[in-house]
């Protein structure tokens, strides 16, 4: 299972509930089963979350691997000037 | 709307072109004689992308109309090199990477080309204000003054 | 799939020299074509009428009189665009809200801010075309406005959309607001770190909104065909945005579009979105003529997107020995007319240099009657690191704590946790802060009224969609064919040299092209920093994309297996004498034959850049301070700044000297000054006065080359990190010479005079 935290500032969207484990193989499956899970974050997911797999950032990256002992977190999308 | 015939030289060529009363000789140079190396940055003088000489002088073409140029000698940044050899400063200004994205450099190039004439051997501090009326947004100036120094250095023979 | 290439240290013969630019001669000798530059047979002139008001709803536009002007061919209103639901929808790779992004374009039911576009026309002329405005009869019932963010906050101000309520609030508001949305980010216990602290340093500060003040106004030409296709000719961040964003408006095929990105008079993050580019495409589908449409400096500064102004508090709190224990901070940012500003990214910048167990940030998205905001360079985090650094140099001095110590107690390393999210990869703050430390400015001996300041920034640096192709030309030569485009840092120049790099080859054998939108897939903008470390590694793939494609080649034509060909400076050679011997072949040889062995070779790269490496700098910077007039001059000013790896040295230094000028101009003289009316007074560089040559003293460059893992060349991005700094940086000498605190930008004489005077320290 791969131990998945949410940034502070996806509470409003997830009941508060930060810290999770859920047994998916890759970020597509992981935005599936939050969005299944929690429906208000579903726009974010769509949107404007990026994830870090084990602290390596990935954005718009659905099919990147998602390993058994993964850390993974979704934090806000980066955009830039 | 009635047009004015306007003659002059731009670049050592004799020119001919009609013009609105209106029209600002930058227009003019861009849109009747569709030399666009001369760049409109603000029209109002105070960023200097504009710059050409008027017979000898430093101006902003957006300040000056079209139709005051008859008879005019008028310089703009197409007639800087002569045929494929760039003109000194042009060329230290690419080996100094005293450009970004270019829009201000014509401006630039003329407006140090009448500094080095009238002061061959500036100090720093003269490149500076000299060159004070027009922005560059990209570079923070230092490669600027740096290319305008060497140029000189160059242009003098030192 | 998305692509990392790791980063290999290898010697290198082109990366890191100084090359002359590719666009260099056609830049000095005006032979460059940008925007306004272009231009088609038989085309119109396109002008916008502005709003005069900063809130007004629109009762009625009347363009009768002015389409019975000689020589109008077509006026566009709100009619002729489709209305566009209030919900996020996919255009490139962004999501966006297109009922705010039809409706800044083009005003519907209200106008929002003085500029806020209405109507456009064609007309044979330019004089024509205005003469037309003129007679365009607009009916408006003029509303009350407000520009202030914390004055938008409050709940009786006025609402510039009644339907918006705040998001990020949980149970939703019963209330609109204009509070977009609002944000939070935590870590540890704030209360708890503060209860730990010897010195509590609380401060707020207040910014108003700057321009990116490019020299070229926005400039596009377009042409629309009776077959329902349209070309489109823009000086823009990004052709591929810039296309999606049009068909969406104007509901036509993506592939019925293209956009040639024409040479682009700086952007700085202001041309990433669309104004006139739709009203010029509609023209010309209701005109039948191509249709150029410039803006002048005033509509660039009225109608297009400045940074937020903002309202920022931060509270610190330390240990005697200087150890941070909490840190805290409110940041209200205005995104203008429509939400969107970077407060996101503000919020997650504030804090990032340090190593922290308690942080919390608010953040609150606030929509005002002024133009909305684009992106500048490291959106929105000069205006947070304002209020940290002012507060952190201000803690130093508190506990007698050199400001550079101070940071390196604190400072964010490889592994620290940071509080948006993820750990810290290898990055280089503390080598800047000791290279800082270790130069000679930091020693050099202040005058009387002078003063030295520190500060550092964070950006993070981006990845993305990004991509190129490298056609081997039947001589040997190559094009390298760009999806980013040169916003004016040099990419072409150091893609090329990538390029050139990996085949072992003579630079000047690479030409770099910007692909028009027909030519590649989808690119993303040029924004983020992204260009040198996204371009490049796609640059890099492609590069070896082509290699593959000659080394397989090859071993057809030599009768090898393709593992005995290797390919080692500019040439294919045997890999090992022991698995086959073969006659090496070059480059010019490969491309001669290529068309008889199977066809002529390319490399390509269509990837989703990711790995992008954070980045980190440390400015000095010395002021002097006339008591009198309250002016303030730059005396001395050194850059430090960790960019992974210089591909092309001078031009990285450019980006550093261009971005630290920026932000001086930031921090001592550029704001939007606005009457009560809601109407910006200042719509010209006379009035809004950026950095001129004489203002500024030599700028001194360090860099700091801590390689991004993630890159094959260990590039990290270098843009946005030099804005980032420099207004606190400034903020610190100014107190630094004067013993007086500034919290209200700009840094202008009669406000630093207006804080000598109230703190008793003006002279004269």
């Amino acid at each position: 299972m791969a131990k998945v935290s949410l940034s502070s500032v996806l509470a409003p969207y997830t009941e508060g509930v930060l810290e999770l484990e859920l047994d998916v193989v890759n970020v597509r499956q992981l935005f599936q089963l939050l969005g299944q899970r929690f429906p208000d974050l579903q726009t974010h997911l769509e949107h404007d979350i990026a994830v870090a797999i084990d602290n390596e950032i990935f954005q718009d990256a659905l099919l990147e691997p998602i390993a058994r002992d993964s850390e993974v977190i979704l934090i806000s999308k980066i955009a830039g000037g | 709307m009635s047009r004015n015939h306007v003659s002059a030289t731009v670049n050592g060529d004799q020119v001919e072109f009609l013009c609105e009363t209106g029209q600002t000789l930058l227009d003019a140079l861009r849109d009747e004689l569709r030399l666009t190396g001369t760049k409109e940055g603000c029209g109002t003088g105070d960023c200097g992308a504009c710059s050409v000489m008027v017979d000898g002088r430093l101006v902003c073409s957006c300040l000056m109309l079209a139709v005051e140029a008859e008879g005019k000698a008028i310089e703009t940044v197409e007639g800087m090199a002569k045929g494929e050899k760039l003109h000194p400063l042009q060329k230290k200004f690419i080996e100094h990477a005293a450009l970004q994205c270019g829009i201000c450099t014509p401006g630039f190039l003329i407006a140090a080309r009448a500094l080095l004439e009238r002061n061959p051997d500036p100090t720093e501090s003269e490149v500076r204000f000299w060159l004070a009326g027009n922005l560059c947004r990209c570079t923070g100036y230092q490669k600027i003054v740096e290319a305008v120094l060497d140029a000189g250095r160059e242009m003098r023979g030192a | 799939m998305s692509t990392t290439l790791k980063y290999e240290e290898k010697q290198l013969k082109i990366v890191g020299t100084r090359p002359a630019r590719p666009d260099g001669v056609d830049k000095v000798t005006g032979r460059a074509r940008f925007g306004a530059d272009y231009n088609l047979p038989g085309q119109l002139i396109g002008k916008a009428l502005r709003s005069p008001h900063a809130h007004a709803r629109i009762v009625s536009i009347d363009v009768s009189a002015a389409l019975a002007l000689p020589g109008v061919k077509a006026v566009v209103t709100r009619d002729d665009f489709a209305e566009m639901p209030d919900e996020m929808a996919p255009v490139g790779e962004l999501m966006i809200n297109f009922r705010d992004v039809t409706r800044n374009m083009m005003a519907r039911e209200k106008v929002l801010y003085d500029g806020h576009p209405l109507a456009a026309v064609a007309a044979t002329s330019e004089s024509v075309a205005r003469a037309a405005l003129a007679l365009i009869k607009v009916e408006y019932e003029v509303l009350p406005h407000v520009i202030d963010v914390v004055e938008a906050m409050r709940p009786d101000a006025p609402l510039l959309n009644e339907n918006q309520y705040t998001q990020g609030v949980k149970p939703k508001p019963e209330r609109p607001s204009n509070i977009a949305k609002r944000l939070e980010f935590g870590r540890g216990d704030v209360a708890a770190g503060f209860a730990q602290a010897d010195v509590i340093v609380e401060r707020e500060f207040n910014t108003k909104p700057v321009h990116q003040g490019y020299i070229e106004p926005q400039a596009c030409l377009a042409s629309y065909s009776a077959d329902g296709q349209a070309e489109l000719w823009t000086a823009t961040q990004g052709q591929f945005v810039f296309r999606a964003q049009c068909a969406k408006v104007l509901q036509m095929d993506v592939s019925k579009i293209r956009v040639t990105p024409t040479e682009i008079g700086g952007g700085f993050g202001g041309k990433n979105n669309i104004y006139n580019e739709p009203l010029a495409i509609a023209l010309s589908r209701k005109s039948n003529r191509p249709v150029k449409m410039v803006m002048t400096r005033e509509e660039v500064f009225r109608a297009t997107g400045p940074t937020p102004g903002a309202n920022v508090r931060v509270k610190l709190g330390a240990t005697r020995d200087g150890r941070i224990t909490a840190a805290e901070a409110v940041l209200n940012f205005q995104a203008g007319a429509f939400p969107g500003s970077p407060v996101n990214q503000a919020s997650m910048c504030a804090f990032t240099r340090y190593d922290l167990a308690n942080v919390h940030v608010v953040g609150n998205d606030v929509v005002v009657n002024r133009p909305k905001v684009a992106a500048y360079r490291a959106p929105g985090a000069p205006i947070a690191v304002l209020g940290v650094e002012s507060v952190i140099d201000e803690m130093a001095k508190k506990l007698g704590i050199d400001p550079i110590e101070f940071r390196l107690k604190n400072a964010a390393k490889e592994g620290t946790q940071t509080y948006y999210g993820p750990k810290l990869g290898p990055i280089g703050y503390v080598q800047t802060l000791e290279a800082a430390r270790a130069h000679a400015h930091y020693r050099a001996p202040l005058g009387p009224n002078q003063g030295r300041g520190v500060a550092t920034g964070f950006w993070f640096n981006i990845g993305n969609e990004t991509t190129c192709s490298l056609n081997l030309q039947e001589d040997g030569s190559l094009t390298l064919l760009l999806g980013v485009i040169d916003v004016a840092g040099g990419s072409r120049a150091s893609l090329s040299m990538m390029v050139a790099e990996e085949l072992g080859i003579e630079l000047d054998r690479v030409r770099p092209v910007i692909g028009d939108t027909s030519s590649l897939g989808f690119n993303f903008l040029t924004a983020g920093s992204r260009g040198t470390f996204a371009g490049g590694m796609a640059a890099v793939v492609a590069a070896r994309n082509l290699i593959e494609k000659m080394r397989q080649r090859v071993a057809k034509v030599r009768e090898v297996p393709v593992e005995a060909v290797a390919w080692k400076d500019g040439r294919a050679q045997p890999a090992d004498a022991s698995v086959a011997q073969f006659e090496p072949m070059t480059l010019t040889e490969l491309a001669r034959m290529g068309g008889k062995t199977g066809g002529t070779m390319a490399g390509h790269a269509e990837i989703n850049a990711q790995g992008a490496g954070p980045g980190f700098g440390t400015h000095i910077v010395d002021v002097e301070v006339d008591r009198e007039t309250g002016a303030v001059k730059i005396l001395r000013y050194t850059v430090v700044q960790d960019v992974g790896k210089a591909i092309h040295p001078a031009y990285v230094e450019g980006q550093m000297q261009g971005g630290a000028t920026q932000g001086i101009g930031w921090a001592l003289n550029e704001e939007y000054v606005y009457g009560a009316d809601g109407i910006l007074q200042n719509p010209g560089f006379l009035d809004y006065r950026v950095p001129v040559a004489s203002d500024l003293p030599h700028i001194d460059t360090v860099i700091v080359e801590v390689p991004n893992p993630n890159h094959p060349y260990g590039v990290r991005g270098c843009g946005e990190v030099p804005i980032i700094a420099p207004m606190a940086a400034i903020a610190n000498a100014i107190e630094n010479a004067t013993g007086v605190r500034l919290t209200q930008q700009p840094f202008s004489p009669p406000r630093v005079l207006k804080a000598l005077e109230g703190a008793g320290k003006a002279q004269g």
